[in-house]
């Protein structure tokens, strides 16, 4: 097995036809995670006694059960799963030094359904400390490089997540998307980001970021893989009181559908091709939507008029949540004392508090809350002219390592095509759209609340015709 | 204080008696329990966690509400009041602020005078508890401000996370006797409920006080009679009601004189030192907190019907002034008798039991109920029935057999002369043969005393 | 615009460095500035967005689960004794 071209569709289909063992295809990871990962800085812990036990364990199962792929989607698969999720006996820091050296005694309830679904955890991946960052700089255990270029960043909050399957040393990641944090790491990384519904999947179990901004995705090879991982995760949570009871679809299936991209409404939203977009990445955006045309779809110039307003509702609201979800790390139960938050953590910390405190609560969080709302409706109305909108992901290329970090303004830009998306809960998914030299671009297909299974057939007919995850990182 | 009239507000804090916490499964009946056993992720605040709501709390606090004449809002939400503590695992306490469950209800008390007044209540509203701070060595009259030895706290969360119930009261108490009143029937209402045992010596329910005086009007008075004073002391973290009345009183004292004296008064938080039974400053106007409400947006908001409130107020049972009122006029009791019988529902409900069934027997509800306060009857060991079996006998020996006794007295005597000669002789033992020929041929089970009493009535 | 970062820190329980003091009081009323951005619209009419999926009524039976053990619960405290969590410094309710 060759695990630099192996997606988890093959490599289900391989440990089906025993082709090799779980123990096999994990321990090639390790050794890979060996030799290339002190250069890359992806995992924070790397669990290889743990990852060849239950890989022995899967092999048995698999040994004596023919009907175990059924029941267990992703039996055997090496995951990393990112250090904000809660992973019972298995040490889970967020990035931060503040419980760099903290052990659950839980599971996140999404760790328990893929642990149910029969994955070896590698290990945990790195990330911007507690989620706040677009580049992966902001970890306090040290900033994660992108594999297309060891110079520049991979894009964040889930940086190690995405660098970690872009230099194939794990199958697939988990993440979290509170305003970029799936999505821009695949872009940068030429991978398939799933920044999923609000309440999709259970936020339980997993180190809150803004509680009412934080979606649960994952990051794949293909569009397939991405698919399969939701199938598991998906649905309500008697843990998490914002998951509704809504259906999960097979969304596997729904793939394989004849249906074309034939009749597909594609909005392209003029607030979203403007002044200071790097003109490479928003040719390729239009080159891919020029593709769709030819498939058969139709594009409509649509406008969401409240975009220019959406980073500073974007960073009113979540800087407030934030410093409240971060006032329970007081070093009593867990964890350090608060002096030791990084920089990021305390500028947002500062931030929040700041805009929910006496006589400013109406002038800023009130005041962005009802900005939310008009937002939110933007994209309502655009979604009944429209099935879905094409949006470049970021409006740079993955950037040199220290360039922004100077710069907080500068580096929150960074996530003015993403973080609309969540102030409007909906869901967008990263897909690979090309490259400029040897760096990736990705482009968001964004549809209405609880549109996934749309949003994988999509992706899934251009993926088919351009094939970009075979090309792979020189490292 | 003549020239000064009080006002007070209250804020009274009960623990709910559900089986599980707020927002957590965690079993809530904490007290005794060996610590940090009954604890989970919500609850500690670990990373990651997140509360969902007991319903059982919310119908309980709903009820609270509706004793107490409140509206039920249509749209309420949780909010977090964020503030740093080693009693709040996550910084924040899950509370309400801008939304809360219940608003604008009302009370009647009696003051000292014996007259009555209407309390506002402006608010009642669900939150959590906090975990409970041990001091080391087990000293419970944990105190501020913190002298050195006392740095060292250790904390148990079984607590933590246990429902409670705010309830606001508007400043409408004009003395201290209202506020007891007050309180007296709040833990009766609860008790009503079944919501709460309310039992304060065990925390359960718990006292914190707003006071401030106001100038008596008269013409010349600039402040018009609706006006409050400009500050108002907060008496809080005193664990004993007995320690609050105390409080109150002293703060009557203290703020009389400072305003007589020509001083201004402040806004400011007291506690109370048992030990030198003064009041003492916790912290001024200044170092007030800034409690940063906002929606939790870990709560989707409780949206309530007409019918969903209705069907809450049906399974509200009598409460007991209205249960008072019915005693009275129903059974003609004396004051004294309900006050007694409706103080708790159990008793109550044993009492019209008891009356049903009396009433084929021809046992008056006044006999009963006589029989009850006199008797101090276990109504957990005695059934309504045997209770009335019991008035029943009691009466009928009272009333057969006392001419039979008589008979038989005269008829001992008349034969006994002797007897009854030794025994006015100064033989006291004499008497004794006496009882014994009377109870020999007495049918029934009787008291030699009374049989004894009955002949010394007979030989003087 | 002039922000008392000391009180915001005290608020947010987050002990500064002075230099810490100096970058935020740098910082922060820059990016408030830029969300001033949000006063061009105007905003009376409009309901604000708490959250961003219709749901209300989200609770659960009143229901026992077991909870951790003392062991778990106290596992990564950094101080405890006889299984209870200490604290040495206390602040002011």
């Amino acid at each position: 097995m060759d695990i630099n071209n192996i997606t988890i569709k093959n490599a289900l289909e391989g440990l089906k036809n025993k082709d090799f063992s779980s123990e096999e295809l994990t321990s090639k990871y390790l050794e890979r995670i060996k030799k290339i990962d002190k250069e890359l800085n992806a995992f924070i812990t790397v669990d290889e006694e743990g990852a060849l036990n239950q890989a022995k364990k899967v092999d048995e199962l698999i040994q004596s059960d023919e009907d175990i792929f059924e029941e267990k989607k992703l039996i055997g698969i090496p995951f990393g799963f990112k250090d904000l999720y809660s992973t019972k006996d298995l040490k889970t820091t967020a990035g931060s030094k503040i419980i760099d050296n903290y052990i659950p005694p839980y599971d996140a309830t999404a760790t328990k359904k893929l642990k149910d679904a029969g994955v070896v955890i590698i290990g945990k991946t790195n990330e911007d400390a507690w989620g706040h960052g677009s580049s992966g700089e902001n970890s306090d255990l040290g900033p994660t490089r992108n594999p297309y270029d060891l110079t520049r960043v991979p894009g964040g909050s889930s940086s190690g997540s995405a660098a970690a399957v872009a230099a194939n040393e794990c199958l697939a990641a988990t993440g979290t998307d509170t305003g970029s944090s799936v999505r821009l790491p695949a872009a940068f990384c030429n991978l398939v980001g799933l920044k999923p519904t609000y309440g999709r999947v259970s936020r339980y179990g997993i180190i809150s970021m803004a509680s009412s901004f934080d979606t649960i995705g994952h990051i794949t090879k293909t569009v397939y893989d991405n698919a399969k991982i939701l199938e598991v995760t998906a649905g309500r949570d008697e843990f998490d009181s914002t998951t509704p009871d809504i259906p999960v679809p097979c969304y596997t299936t729904a793939l394989n559908e004849n249906q074309g991209i034939k009749g597909l409404r594609i909005g392209i939203s003029k607030e979203y091709y403007i002044e200071g977009v790097d003109k490479d990445v928003e040719s390729l955006t239009l080159k891919a939507v020029k593709h769709f045309e030819s498939m058969g779809a139709v594009v409509k110039n649509v406008s969401l008029p409240h975009t220019g307003y959406a980073m500073s509702c974007y960073y009113i609201l979540v800087p407030a949540e934030i410093s409240s979800n971060l006032a329970r790390f007081d070093g009593i139960r867990f964890g350090k004392t608060r002096d030791q938050f990084g920089n990021e953590a305390k500028r947002r910390i500062m931030l929040g508090t700041y805009v929910l405190s006496s006589g400013y609560y109406d002038a800023y969080y009130e005041k962005a809350a009802k900005v939310r709302t008009l937002i939110k409706q933007d994209f309502e109305n655009v979604f009944k002219e429209v099935d879905v909108l094409i949006v470049p992901s970021s409006p740079t290329l993955p950037f040199k390592i220290g360039e922004k970090t100077d710069d907080p303004l500068q580096m929150y830009l960074s996530d003015i095509f993403m973080c609309p998306i969540n102030i409007a809960g909906i869901p967008s998914l990263n897909v690979p759209c090309g490259f400029v030299e040897s760096l990736p671009v990705g482009m968001q297909i964004i549809g209405p609340q609880f549109s996934e299974e749309l949003l994988y057939k999509v992706a899934y007919k251009y993926e088919q015709e351009t094939e970009y995850y075979k090309i792979q990182p020189k490292i | 204080m003549s020239n000064y009239e009080l006002i007070i507000g209250l804020e009274v804090h009960v623990e709910l008696s559900t089986k599980s916490k707020m927002f957590c499964r965690c079993d809530a009946d904490y007290f005794g329990k060996k610590p940090n056993t009954q604890t989970c992720p919500v609850c500690l605040g670990l990373p990651g966690a997140l509360p969902y709501i007991n319903e059982q709390a919310i119908k309980d606090c709903i009820k609270i509400g509706l004793a107490l004449n409140c509206e039920i809002s249509k749209d309420s939400r949780f909010e977090r009041k964020n503030y740093f503590y080693p009693d709040l695992p996550k910084g924040y306490q899950i509370s309400q602020y801008r939304w809360p469950l219940c608003i604008k209800g009302w009370i009647e008390v009696v003051g000292k005078n014996g007259a009555t007044s209407k309390i506002r209540i402006n608010r009642v509203h669900q939150e959590e508890d906090t975990a409970k701070l041990v001091h080391q060595l087990g000293i419970s009259n944990f105190k501020f401000p913190i002298s050195n030895e006392q740095k060292l706290t250790l904390i148990d969360f079984n607590r933590s996370g246990v429902p409670l119930v705010e309830i606001v009261s508007e400043p409408d108490f004009r003395d201290v006797e209202e506020v007891r009143d007050y309180a007296k029937k709040l833990q009766q209402i609860f008790r009503y409920l079944g919501v709460s045992n309310a039992d304060m010596e065990r925390g359960d329910m718990r006292l914190e006080a707003n006071i401030s005086l106001r100038e008596i009007q008269n013409s010349k008075s600039e402040i018009r009679n609706d006006e409050l004073p400009n500050y108002r002391v907060e008496l809080k973290n005193i664990n004993s009601f007995r320690f609050m009345i105390a409080a109150i009183e002293f703060e009557i004292k203290r703020q009389t004189e400072e305003l007589e004296s020509g001083r201004i008064l402040k806004q400011e938080t007291r506690g109370w030192d048992e030990n030198s039974k003064k009041t003492y400053l916790q912290r001024s106007k200044e170092e007030a907190h800034d409690y940063r409400y906002f929606p939790d947006p870990d709560l989707p908001p409780i949206l309530l019907e007409e019918f969903q409130i209705s069907n809450i107020k049906s399974q509200i049972p009598e409460l007991p002034e209205k249960k008072l009122e019915r005693f009275k006029s129903e059974y003609k009791l004396s004051s004294y008798d309900v006050e007694i019988i409706t103080r708790e529902r159990e008793m109550a409900d044993y009492y019209e039991e008891g009356v049903k069934i009396g009433k084929e027997f021809e046992v008056t509800p006044k006999q009963i109920v006589d029989y009850i306060i006199n008797k101090k009857v276990n109504i957990d060991e005695v059934l309504p029935a045997k209770l009335v079996q019991a008035i029943k006998s009691a009466l009928q020996v009272v009333a057969i057999d006392m001419g039979e006794l008589e008979r038989i007295i005269n008829q001992v005597i008349e034969e006994n002369q002797k007897a009854v000669g030794d025994y006015k002789a100064g033989k006291e033992a004499a008497i004794m043969f006496l009882v014994g020929q009377v109870m020999r041929r007495f049918k029934e089970k009787t008291d030699a005393k009374i049989v004894k009493e009955k002949i010394e009535e007979q030989i003087r | 615009m002039k922000i008392d970062i000391k009180h915001v820190a005290k608020l947010a329980n987050l002990p500064l460095t002075p230099e810490e003091e100096e970058k935020y009081g740098k910082e922060l009323p820059k990016i408030l500035d830029y969300f001033n951005k949000l006063n061009e619209l105007d905003t009376q009419n409009v309901e604000p967005t708490f959250s961003v999926i219709d749901l209300s009524n989200v609770m659960r039976n009143d229901e026992v689960l077991p909870s951790l053990s003392q062991d778990e619960a106290l596992k990564n405290a950094p101080k405890k004794e006889n299984g209870l969590i200490k604290v040495e410094t206390i602040f002011k309710k």
